[in-house]
């Protein structure tokens, strides 16, 4: 049966270099959770170290109810799906699938039905006699995928499955394996820097940055409630405008806009707004204390959705995105009412560079 | 801006048309100067051991291959490139293994030592063994109180050998382990292959054509050599004599026919070994086409 997979103050320290720092955080049994964040942030370290495949220099590992932290990887009995599928290249697919059923001594009735099993779940049946190098990467992926699950795993550990591949075989395959998780239930673990496939995918969330943790939550507290600018900035896209605290509100431009954040009045602050949150109206005027007026710089159709950059009173400028039909009446170098649903402040100390990286206007 | 330049002198034709001349003229040049330098050097000499050895006759074959001494002489040489090949193999995978997986103090400097055997002269192997074993040697006494006799025999024979063609093996396996990386054998324990499992099921089989590779240069190499083992062996007729010595002595005896057979010899084990090699290599390039 699936497990739980727990990590308490796991640490992994290379030389002089923190890979991993005092991460804690529990799986549930049975879902899918992602540790998302941009490469580097030692999110793929922590799965190595789940699988045994790297030592822990501090820290401690349960897979179920038994710790793990020392046992060999051959013990811990994880289902393990690498970037580049890590398949054996002189093997075929059914060898491939086979392989650590036979180095578990099974009977070989039960191995052939077990690999039949997979091969059907796969979709790969017609493909059983090809070598890797014959197999597109979808198909290389979903080989790797059988491979793992076939002895039977307690968890699945995903490290950046679909990084290789194409973006339309990434959301196809995406979507199969959310399937293949709801039939089977196994816990698994997903490494991914795509904040769109772990918001997809996973039931919770692990966002992680310079080998700590930044915040854990379900998908939408992370993209609805970011604990730090970084998360606001890494989960979805966001305006990051200058301004200042009072009175509970933001200011920004002619822009007062509540938060929900606790700052003290008259700090400097940054306001993360989300494009979708800021509504464009054709005619500068109308609207309430949120509203202000800017002038329309540049607009991009992206089909049904366009992108609008506008250059507010103070010099900021801010993007929205919103229905291209609603755009209508809109047109280059307008003057438009802009009104700006919600915001998140953050300290101005505690964003820092990030505002760069986290800025979608650019 | 080379393309740019292109251009501007492309502009006149006749002197693109000269100039496409003059390259193929030279072209063909470099390819007369390989061909002849080939021929020179490879084909006159072979040419000139094969119509040297059966100048006499075709007898001479069987005068040659039914003295004891000559045969006594292969015996020994297939001996010494067996127990060579079977050691290089063993030892290089390991060695290899140890270079392109492991990271530790002096390793840059242990993969620079690898190649010593190529830079130095067969006959210093050979002293430093006559050195180290020989009477008087820091080694000798152990051996000699165990009455095992080392230099003037064939274990000496065997380990200067074994020196000589030991790089080759692991310079044909490193690139290969690098190649591959880690990820194929990581995933074989994650599906609880122990680590003989995972080195025999998955290193093994990706490693085969490289190995391979090494063993018969390995093999080319022993069969061939003559500068260390003639230092250590003492040249005893019928009981330290490879086949190069033969030809060594035989030439000195003024026996050519003889000589020149047993080079002829040796000279086509070379070349199937070469075949053999090709025949490895064009494998290896089909399946990366594949």
């Amino acid at each position: 049966m699936s497990e739980l997979i727990r990590v308490e103050n796991l640490t992994k320290r290379f030389g002089d270099f923190e890979a991993v720092r005092d991460v804690t955080f529990t799986a549930e049994a049975g879902s899918i959770t992602a540790l998302l964040g941009p490469s580097g942030s030692g999110k793929s370290t922590v799965l190595r170290m789940i699988a045994g495949l790297e030592t822990p220099t501090r820290g401690r590992i349960w897979l179920g109810q038994e710790e793990q932290t020392h046992t060999s990887v051959q013990e811990r009995r994880v289902g393990f799906v690498f970037q580049h599928y890590a398949l054996f290249r002189h093997l075929t697919v059914w060898q491939n699938v086979m392989f650590g059923l036979a180095v578990r001594r099974m009977s070989k009735r039960e191995r052939r039905a077990r690999v039949e099993e997979l091969l059907e779940l796969v979709q790969l049946g017609p493909f059983r006699d090809r070598y890797p190098d014959q197999l597109s990467g979808g198909q290389r992926q979903r080989v790797a995928l059988a491979r793992a699950l076939a002895p039977r795993p307690n968890v699945l550990l995903l490290d950046e499955p679909f990084g290789a591949l194409d973006a339309r075989v990434r959301q196809d395959l995406r979507r199969w394996l959310d399937n293949l998780h709801r039939e089977l239930g196994v816990t698994s673990l997903l490494v991914t820097h795509d904040q769109d496939e772990a918001l997809e995918l996973a039931n919770r969330l692990v966002v992680m940055r310079e080998g700590r943790i930044e915040q854990v939550g379900t998908p939408n507290e992370i993209y609805n409630e970011p604990a730090t600018p970084f998360v606001a900035g890494f989960v979805g896209s966001a305006n990051v405008l200058h301004g200042h605290v009072i009175d509970g509100h933001m200011e920004f431009g002619e822009h007062r806009v509540p938060i929900a954040n606790d700052l003290a009045d008259g700090i400097d602050a940054r306001a993360f707004v989300r494009p979708h949150d800021v509504r464009v109206r054709a005619g500068g005027s109308g609207g309430g204390s949120g509203t202000a007026r800017a002038t329309v710089e540049r607009i991009v159709t992206l089909g049904w959705l366009s992108r609008v950059v506008l250059r507010l009173g103070d010099g900021q400028a801010i993007v929205a995105e919103l229905p291209s039909d609603e755009l209508c009446d809109v047109g280059l170098g307008d003057v438009v009412a802009v009104d700006v649903r919600r915001a998140l402040a953050f300290r101005a100390s505690d964003v820092g560079r990030l505002a760069e990286f986290a800025s979608v206007e650019s | 801006m080379s393309a740019g330049f292109a251009i501007r002198r492309g502009g006149d034709r006749d002197a693109m048309f000269r100039r496409r001349r003059r390259a193929a003229v030279l072209r063909g040049m470099l390819v007369a100067l390989c061909v002849l330098y080939l021929a020179v050097l490879l084909l006159a000499p072979l040419a000139g051991v094969v119509w040297q050895a059966l100048r006499p006759g075709w007898r001479v074959l069987g005068d040659t291959f039914t003295r004891s001494d000559v045969v006594h002489a292969f015996t020994l040489t297939a001996v010494i490139a067996l127990i060579t090949v079977a050691v290089t193999t063993a030892f290089g995978v390991v060695v290899a293994w140890v270079l392109v997986r492991q990271r530790f103090r002096g390793r840059a400097f242990l993969n620079a030592l690898v190649d010593l055997p190529f830079a130095l002269s067969p006959v210093t192997v050979g002293l430093a063994c006559v050195l180290l074993f020989g009477r008087g040697g820091w080694f000798h006494d152990f051996f000699a109180a165990r009455g095992i006799q080392i230099i003037f025999a064939l274990p000496s024979m065997v380990l200067v050998t074994i020196f000589i063609s030991v790089p080759f093996t692991i310079r044909e396996v490193q690139p290969v382990l690098e190649e591959i990386g880690v990820e194929e054998e990581d995933a074989a324990r994650t599906l609880g292959a122990s680590v003989m499992q995972t080195f025999l099921r998955v290193t093994l089989p990706n490693i085969r054509r490289g190995l391979l590779y090494g063993i018969a240069l390995s093999a080319a190499r022993a069969i061939g050599e003559i500068g260390a083992v003639l230092v250590v062996s003492g040249l005893i007729q019928g009981r330290t004599e490879t086949a190069t010595l033969y030809i060594y002595r035989a030439m000195e005896e003024r026996q050519t026919a003889s000589a020149y057979v047993v080079a002829l010899t040796l000279a086509g084990v070379s070349v199937l070994i070469l075949a053999a090699i090709e025949w490895v290599k064009r494998k290896r390039t089909r399946e990366d086409e594949a």
